[in-house]
């Protein structure tokens, strides 16, 4: 029986909740609530004593009411004074929301609310509240942000909500990021000196350009003591700023280094050996960035949950398409053409436009979608410098393949023969070596690596018809500037000219920087008409 | 008597080949201008302009053959100087547009008011003049010549190396000329051309007479090589080409003799280019990139290297080919090109001019023996359409040395 009344109580209860609906609302948190109306009270500088209650309250629940104003949102009911967050309803009316529960309060027309206007002076407040607010939020992103965002702002009223914050705060990362805010918000208070330069020298650790720029404020101004040690942390940490700058370039540099050598390190092979120029070497690079294409596409068809492995896939499958090809081409072309290396270039020139047309038109002109799987996307952050996951992989891939070959040549019977017919090729043949076999797995080789390299490449570039183009006169570069025949000296010379290339780009533009490294080069083939790493030998001529 | 001197000096092919180039300089033109367009022999606009443009590949592939086919440097990068002589008459031809252009500037052209230049950039000063230009035209790809060639034989690159550095040249030449910054049009490069000396460059008769220029300039570069190749100093050419060590341990300056060449062949290759760029109306840069220029050694190895008159039918014969493909079958061309690449590396060393030798060689050996058995007047096989053909000219024993293909 009590039960039953209850029931029914509690029924008759809720039903007067529905029905009253947004009286009931109101009643959530009156306090709250009564702060967020006043933001509808009077002009600009009521509004912004308003925000800066609502700031004072520390209650995150106030975050969206603050957020919808500032993009301009926030209105208020004409009918009832009730503060509302509008979004486009129906026809030209608005969907009107609770700011406080997020409850939907039905449509209204434009008429019947009024906009609350918000000018920059108040944005900027906005700004500063949201920023406090936010420092309590217990998603450990949103505290990080807003510290960063008061770091930003400089807002000196910040300085007790980040202190409160700071007491509470228990993840490092982010108590170092508050204490960073505070300290750019007191060199913009009226704070006193030893906090300020306290403040300096907290800012100074940070190090990166928004120190700089919190700092060059109080640089610039006449604060005695405090303006000289502000110029003195902008000059160590613009300093510091340099020398990551330059570390910055020293990595571009190796990551393109490691493409080249990529690009490169078949042909030098090639060339060291036979003394042959493969001018269809990129198309085998094509050639291994497109294998990668169909793997992937195959896995996306058949075994969705193996894309992750597709360039594991890839890698022995591109090694073995281009490997083929470049066997099938020294059988067929390049063995009746040796001694006649120019011919060599010009026939291997006219392989490759017919490899490049033959993709067009198996797969057509535009560019073919690779993906990347889940480990080879995103990016880390190292000091002040983001390295992304891709470039990293592809240097360590680099190394892999730089090792693997020196093990090739330096360790088996296969390295040997092939170091014989480079050296001195009538006497390795004398010797019993066969050298037409040597040339042709040599050609096999090289032009797997190349392969193998389209496989790295197809993760940064695009994978067109042209991809092996691109390639190839940085790569003869490489093999120029590296001497032939030379791992090491191709090693060293992709490095170089990578890094060389990424320090001229800054100055020079990244056209120009590129025709600067061609002049370097060409410059650099006087001094050493054989490339850096040249084969020593008696002969006039090799 | 110094004709007949001169006749035997330089060969009967090129004898033949400069008659024949100047019988088409007059009588195109004639053909063209005088006859109505209904009669049978009229030449029609389109070819005008069409073999006027195969008529400049044909000296770029001359110029090439003179570096490539009698000293053995193989340039990659002969475009380049094509290119840059084309710029030359390409900045003559902007300044002449004066305010007719589209926003009627008097000194500056389009591009340039379009870009917010205030004033000619100073590589710009002179190319109003005519003489300028033309100077211009032999000097630019001269010098760079010089200069490129005088550091790269000096210091003995040779051989893939050298050819690998003149491709990078004309590669950097590409990606300088498409910047704007230059300020020879970017992308787009040089357009929109009015007149030619005064004469309206779309009119009828002003592409006859570059017709006619580009004929005449045709014929006195094959008088050019022929001499050169048969003068003294074309046997130490030749001599570099076949043994460069063993000439230079002769007491050669076998660098000189290089640079001369290299330095001759980019003056030609300037004046194709300038002769070229008013009869398509365009000259931009993508007549710098590295494939360009090795389609241009196609040409002279299809056409027969280290011969005079080969790198000429090579030239007009891949052209043709190219122009009937490209309207026909355009994805097929790259097929056709390549695979001329390698056959005619691997099956034709000497070029389409040494198999007509060969052809000639066996009947004549066919008559020999078959004493006097007049009457079979049997024909070698004619080269795809070529307007000149010295196919039933008998070799002169002069021109044989030059024709084997060396082997380095």
């Amino acid at each position: 029986m009590h039960r039953l009344i209850a029931v029914i109580l509690i029924t008759i209860g809720a039903i007067g909740l529905i029905s009253a609906g947004p009286a009931a609302a109101q009643s959530a948190d009156p306090q709250l609530r009564s702060r967020i109306e006043a933001l509808a009270e009077g002009g600009f500088a009521q509004t912004r004593v308003a925000i800066v209650a609502l700031a004072a309250t520390g209650d995150p629940r106030a975050v969206p009411a603050l957020e919808a104003l500032a993009r301009g949102d926030l209105y208020s009911r004409k009918a009832d004074g009730l503060v509302v967050i509008t979004s486009k309803g129906s026809g030209r009316k608005y969907r009107l929301t609770d700011p406080l529960s997020g409850e939907d309060l039905g449509e209204a027309g434009r008429r019947e609310v009024a906009k609350i206007k918000v000018n920059n002076k108040l944005r900027r407040a906005i700004r500063a509240a949201l920023g406090g607010l936010t420092l309590t939020s217990p998603d450990p992103d949103v505290r990080a942000n807003a510290a960063e965002a008061i770091f930003k702002a400089r807002d000196a009223e910040q300085i007790e909500p980040l202190d409160a914050a700071l007491a509470a705060e228990t993840d490092d990362r982010i108590c170092r990021l508050m204490q960073q805010a505070r300290a750019a918000a007191i060199l913009n208070s009226d704070r006193n000196e030893t906090e300020k330069l306290e403040a300096i020298a907290v800012l100074k650790d940070r190090g990166d350009q928004g120190a700089v720029a919190a700092l060059a404020a109080l640089a610039n101004s006449d604060a005695g003591p405090l303006a000289a040690a502000s110029s003195a942390a902008i000059k160590e940490t613009e300093r510091n700023l340099a020398i990551w700058a330059a570390i910055q370039n020293v990595w571009h540099g190796l990551s393109l280094g490691s493409v080249l050598f990529l690009a490169a390190i078949g042909l030098a092979i090639t060339f060291g050996v036979m003394g042959v120029i493969n001018m269809a070497h990129g198309e085998m690079v094509m050639l291994g960035a497109y294998t990668t294409f169909v793997v992937q596409d195959t896995i996306r068809g058949v075994a969705p949950g193996l894309f992750d492995y597709s360039l594991a896939i890839a890698l022995p499958l591109a090694f073995l398409v281009a490997g083929v090809v470049g066997l099938a081409v020294e059988r067929g072309i390049i063995r009746f053409l040796y001694g006649r290396p120019l011919e060599t270039l010009l026939a291997t020139w006219g392989l490759s436009l017919v490899l490049q047309q033959g993709v067009r038109s198996i797969f057509g002109p535009t560019n073919r979608e690779v993906g990347n799987p889940e480990y080879m996307s995103g990016a880390f952050e190292l000091g002040q410098m983001t390295i992304t996951y891709n470039r990293l992989y592809i240097l360590i891939f680099a190394l892999v393949v730089f090792a693997s070959l020196l093990l090739v040549m330096r360790g088996t019977s296969f390295g040997l023969q092939m170091r014989a017919v480079t050296q001195n090729r009538p006497m390795a043949s004398a010797m019993g070596i066969r050298t037409p076999w040597v040339d042709a797995l040599t050609f096999a080789l090289g032009s797997g690596v190349a392969g193998m390299a389209g496989v790295a490449l197809s993760q940064i570039d695009n994978v067109s018809p042209n991809l092996g183009q691109s390639y190839i006169i940085d790569s003869f570069m490489v093999v120029v500037f590296g001497g032939v025949g030379n791992l090491l000296g191709t090693f060293i010379g992709a490095m170089t000219l990578g890094i060389v290339n990424k320090f001229i780009e800054p100055y020079a533009g990244a056209v120009f920087g590129k025709v600067l490294v061609l002049v370097i080069i060409i410059l650099f083939i006087q001094k050493r008409p054989r490339g850096l790493f040249a084969l020593k030998g008696r002969a006039v001529e090799q | 008597m110094i004709v007949g001197r001169m006749f035997a000096t330089l060969g009967a092919k090129a004898w033949i080949a400069i008659l024949v180039l100047a019988c088409m300089a007059v009588l195109v033109p004639v053909l063209h201008l005088t006859l109505p367009e209904s009669h049978p022999l009229h030449v029609p606009t389109y070819l005008v302009a069409l073999f006027g443009k195969y008529l400049n590949f044909a000296l770029l592939a001359l110029a090439v053959d003179l570096v490539w086919g009698f000293c053995g440097i193989l340039s990659l990068g002969h475009g380049a100087f094509f290119a840059l002589g084309g710029y030359a008459m390409g900045m003559y031809l902007m300044r002449q547009i004066g305010a007719r252009g589209v926003y009627g500037d008097p000194i500056l052209p389009d591009f340039m008011v379009f870009l917010n230049y205030s004033e000619l950039p100073w590589f710009w000063y002179g190319f109003d003049q005519f003489w300028f230009a033309a100077l211009m035209v032999v000097l630019v790809p001269g010098v760079l010549a010089f200069v490129f060639g005088w550091l790269a034989f000096r210091s003995r690159v040779t051989g893939v190396y050298l050819s690998i550095i003149t491709q990078a040249m004309t590669y950097a030449l590409m990606v300088a000329f498409f910047r704007n910054e230059m300020g020879f049009g970017g992308n787009n490069g040089l357009t929109d051309f009015k007149d030619i000396l005064g004469f309206n460059i779309q009119a009828d008769s002003t592409r006859s007479a570059l017709f006619a220029a580009s004929s005449l300039a045709l014929a006195l570069g094959v008088f050019v090589v022929s001499v050169i190749v048969h003068s003294k100093f074309g046997k130490v050419l030749i001599a570099v080409r076949d043994a460069e060590s063993r000439t230079r341990f002769l007491g050669y300056r076998v660098e000189h003799a290089k640079l001369f060449a290299f330095t001759l062949s980019a003056c030609m290759a300037g004046i194709a280019g300038a002769l070229y760029v008013p009869q398509v109306g365009i000259i931009n840069p993508s007549e710098f990139t590295p494939a360009r220029s090795i389609e241009v050694v196609i040409w002279v190895a299809t056409g027969g290297r280290g011969t005079i008159v080969g790198p000429v039918l090579g030239a007009i014969f891949v052209n043709g080919t190219k122009s009937v493909f490209t309207g026909v079958l355009p994805e097929l061309w790259l097929f056709v090109l390549g695979g001329l690449f390698i056959f005619v590396t691997l099956f034709l060393p000497k070029g389409i001019v040494g198999i007509l030798d060969q052809g000639w060689a066996a009947l004549r050996q066919r008559r020999l023996s078959a004493a006097l058995a007049p009457g079979t007047d049997a024909k070698t096989g004619k080269p795809p359409k070529s307007p000149s053909v010295p196919a039933k000219v008998p070799t002169i024993a002069f021109d044989r040395r030059a024709k084997t293909a060396p082997r380095e």
